[in-house]
């Protein structure tokens, strides 16, 4: 299986406080990898270094090597206004922005000049939400505001914003935290369809989540990697006694 | 370690399994004494016994379903719960083959004795003695000691062969015997298939373990 | 048993007390300003015709109106908008997104000093700056006076505005790949813009208010002028002249007057929040 992303003894600190501990891990291209662990743990700020989105916190620090298709993106001529547009990232709460449906999936399109004409626009936010499964549900209100959604299908909104842009790895931080079980599902099932085209990320406080959509899951404590191994091997004979311990709920 | 509600539950489901265990060993030594002693009332105790057995693998399965269900256990805690929930049936059997055991002695034990009981107890002693270790074994969660047990089969399989061509050279002497020879015969295949579970049991430890599935694997 | 059910009791009748005091207080606070409009209106109502809010002000007895105040007052204050809002939403904008440091801080303590600086001092400032200078004084000079006092309102507000903006919003549209500025631009000013309309309108109908930086610096006029270089009449300053003048038919005007610039800043109030609405 061929490496989307790898990071090697990644190092991270919020000022003098160091929030991850020499991390090294392999994410594969297409599949789904989980972060799960307890609050706290550095789950979060990890998936956060892959797109340097920690940049915006001015005494955040990281050093260690994240490549991404080999290249490096803390080298110092990375153009971070490109590496986000190639790994895409969801939030925990749904975040629209306050405009239309079709202008929430079209902005990422128009600030990167990714479109031809009103055609092409028009064309490449419908796959968007075709491909976040959320087309059906609002194709006849396109230009009514996106607050106006369900919790879902605003979270929904949110993956297709990030899909627009053509990225080739999302990232995801809780995307379902806030969400009804009914909702979850519908997130779960997209996820695992994404996967077909994209590098999936995901970071879960719900465990069942992680053994349902991922390939592989990474068990994270106190900003160290304790355990990194296939899901199905992850959720029936761990490894590390401190996994066990985890995903069994001994403690919490 | 802290306390959780799992753990109670995974608790019952362990004594229950026990206690299971523990009647289906008394059934077996029950089906034998009947035999060698020819105490056809101890006989129809056993086949009394048998719906009392019947009735806890269902309260187990229930159970291990309910667990499943509601405590949606992972890791270790699940190995536990399909351990027990295939365990049980296999030890239903066990004792169905002493109940058919007992009901052989009760058809015998009618007829005179045909020969001296020697193989056929110690066959069943062998027998009883891997099936108390295999339970003391997932208990103790003891991986190797269950690869020990399961090397044990061959002994068992190995005094079926000397039993069965014995009772056939009795047949062949003495026609009239071929009734009685022929229910003897049920009896050291029963023994015979109790071996074969008794090893299966012995599977599932190694699997509660380490959970390695080691069933139809050449390497044990 | 008889003692939960005690507490039970005074705890209704302190919930209840609770929801009278305060419905009494927002009565006052309401009756007060309801009573002020009516007296306002009943007084103005009578003296307002059409020749009142055109004509210029003329000898006492022979008539005269405030057109050319309605128009130095709307001039003034468009020329205060004009530099104050670009001013004040632009330092809003700075001391939110990138206030953090001491020139932030600094700017926003002198901010807080001089939203509470008498607004007469404003006058004197621009009396001493530009009305010297030029030799005379001027509606240029009263605008500037005006757009002083509202650009610290408007800065305040407009940072607090933003500050209301959920950073998720922010993170969503850098995780897109959009530059900060852009960020900034089209996301966060566009989510926070109700709120910065709220701050614009406060400060709009605070310098529409506004009479004594205008003695200094605008003056008055007592002819229709539309050039920024000239003397300038406007609302208050009239209304000031004719409440202090010694005839009864002036203080009428005074009270229509008044009428009008109340009624001014509530239909600028209503027509910036229509064409501002929340469409999304």
């Amino acid at each position: 299986m061929e490496s989307k992303i790898s990071i090697s003894n990644l190092n991270f600190y919020y000022g003098k406080e160091q929030a991850l501990h020499d991390i090294t891990l392999e994410i594969p291209e297409r599949q789904v990898v989980a972060f799960i662990g307890p609050s706290g743990c550095g789950k979060s700020t990890f998936l956060r270094t892959l797109n340097r989105m920690n940049d915006t916190i001015p005494i955040a620090k990281a050093d260690g090597t994240v490549l991404i298709d080999g290249k490096d993106i803390y080298a110092p001529n990375t153009d971070v206004v490109a590496l986000r547009r190639k790994v895409g990232m969801v939030f925990q709460k749904s975040n629209p922005f306050p405009k239309s449906i079709f202008e929430n999936i079209a902005y990422g399109i128009r600030i990167n000049r990714m479109y031809e004409n009103k055609a092409d626009l028009e064309q490449k936010v419908g796959k968007a939400l075709h491909d976040a499964a959320l087309w059906d549900e609002v194709k006849d209100r396109l230009n009514t505001s996106a607050f106006g959604l369900s919790g879902g299908q605003q979270q929904r909104l949110c993956i297709a914003r990030a899909l627009a842009v053509q990225p080739e790895v999302i990232l995801m931080d809780e995307p379902a935290s806030a969400l009804d079980p009914i909702a979850t599902q519908k997130i779960e099932e997209l996820i695992v369809e994404l996967k077909k085209q994209y590098t999936i990320v995901i970071v879960t406080h719900n465990m069942q989540q992680a053994a349902r959509v991922s390939d592989r899951t990474a068990f994270f404590m106190l900003g160290k990697l304790v355990e990194y191994n296939a899901t199905q091997k992850m959720f029936t004979n761990p490894d590390e006694r401190l996994t066990e311990d985890y995903i069994t709920g001994r403690f919490g | 370690m802290e306390h959780r509600i799992i753990d109670q539950q995974l608790d019952l489901l362990r004594d229950k399994l026990l206690l299971l265990g523990g009647m289906t060993e008394k059934a077996l030594h029950r089906a034998m004494q009947s035999l060698t002693e020819r105490d056809s009332d101890l006989a129809r105790k056993v086949l009394e016994e048998d719906k009392i057995i019947n009735q806890m693998e269902l309260e187990i399965d229930r159970l291990s379903v309910e667990i499943l269900a509601l405590q949606q256990p992972a890791a270790h805690d699940l190995r536990f719960v399909i351990s027990v929930a295939k365990i049980t049936p296999i030890l239903e059997r066990i004792a169905d083959h002493a109940t058919n055991i007992a009901d052989a002695a009760i058809r015998i034990n009618d007829e005179p004795q045909l020969k001296s009981y020697i193989d056929l107890p110690a066959m069943a002693q062998n027998a009883a003695e891997m099936l108390r270790t295999a339970l003391d074994a997932f208990t103790t969660e003891d991986a190797a000691l269950s690869r020990e047990i399961i090397k044990q089969d061959q002994k068992i399989d190995a005094s079926y062969k000397r039993v069965f061509n014995e009772l056939i050279e009795i047949m062949i002497d003495n026609p009239s015997t071929t009734a009685s020879a022929a229910q003897l015969l049920f009896v050291a295949k029963h023994i015979e298939r109790i071996g074969d579970y008794v090893k299966d049991i012995c599977e599932l430890n190694v699997y509660l373990r380490e959970a390695a599935f080691i069933k139809h694997s050449p390497k044990i | 048993m008889s003692n939960k059910e005690s507490l039970h009791r005074r705890r209704k009748i302190v919930s209840s007390l609770t929801t009278t005091i305060t419905a009494v207080c927002a009565f006052f606070a309401i009756a007060v300003l309801l009573i002020i409009l009516s007296y306002i209106f009943v007084r103005g109502i009578a003296s307002i015709n059409l020749q009142f809010l055109v004509d210029t002000p003329k000898p006492v007895g022979e008539g005269g109106g405030i057109g050319n105040a309605i128009v130095g007052s709307v001039l003034m204050t468009l020329l205060a908008c004009v530099i104050g809002l670009p001013i004040g939403i632009g330092a809003g904008v700075y001391l939110a997104e990138f206030g953090e440091n001491l020139f932030g801080k600094t700017v926003r303590f002198l901010a807080d000093t001089l939203i509470g600086v008498p607004s007469i001092i404003v006058g004197i400032f621009i009396y001493t700056l530009v009305v010297l200078p030029m030799g005379r004084q001027s509606g240029l000079a009263g605008g500037l006076a005006l757009a002083i006092i509202m650009i610290p309102i408007v800065a305040r507000t407009t940072e607090e505005m933003i500050r209301l903006v959920p950073d998720s919003m922010r993170e969503a549209a850098l995780a897109l790949g959009a530059p900060q500025w852009r960020v900034t631009w089209n996301i966060v000013l566009p989510a926070a813009s109700t709120g910065i309309t709220t701050g614009a309108m406060l400060a709009i109908a605070r310098i529409s208010g506004e009479t004594a930086p205008l003695l200094f610096t605008a003056l008055n006029s007592r002819f229709y002028n539309y050039f920024y270089d000239q003397p300038m009449a406007s609302l208050t300053v009239q209304i000031y002249n004719y409440a202090t003048g010694p005839f009864d038919v002036e203080h009428k005007m005074a009270w229509a007057a008044t009428l009008i610039l109340i009624t001014l800043i509530l239909a600028i109030n209503i027509l910036v929040r229509f064409l501002t609405r929340k469409r999304f």
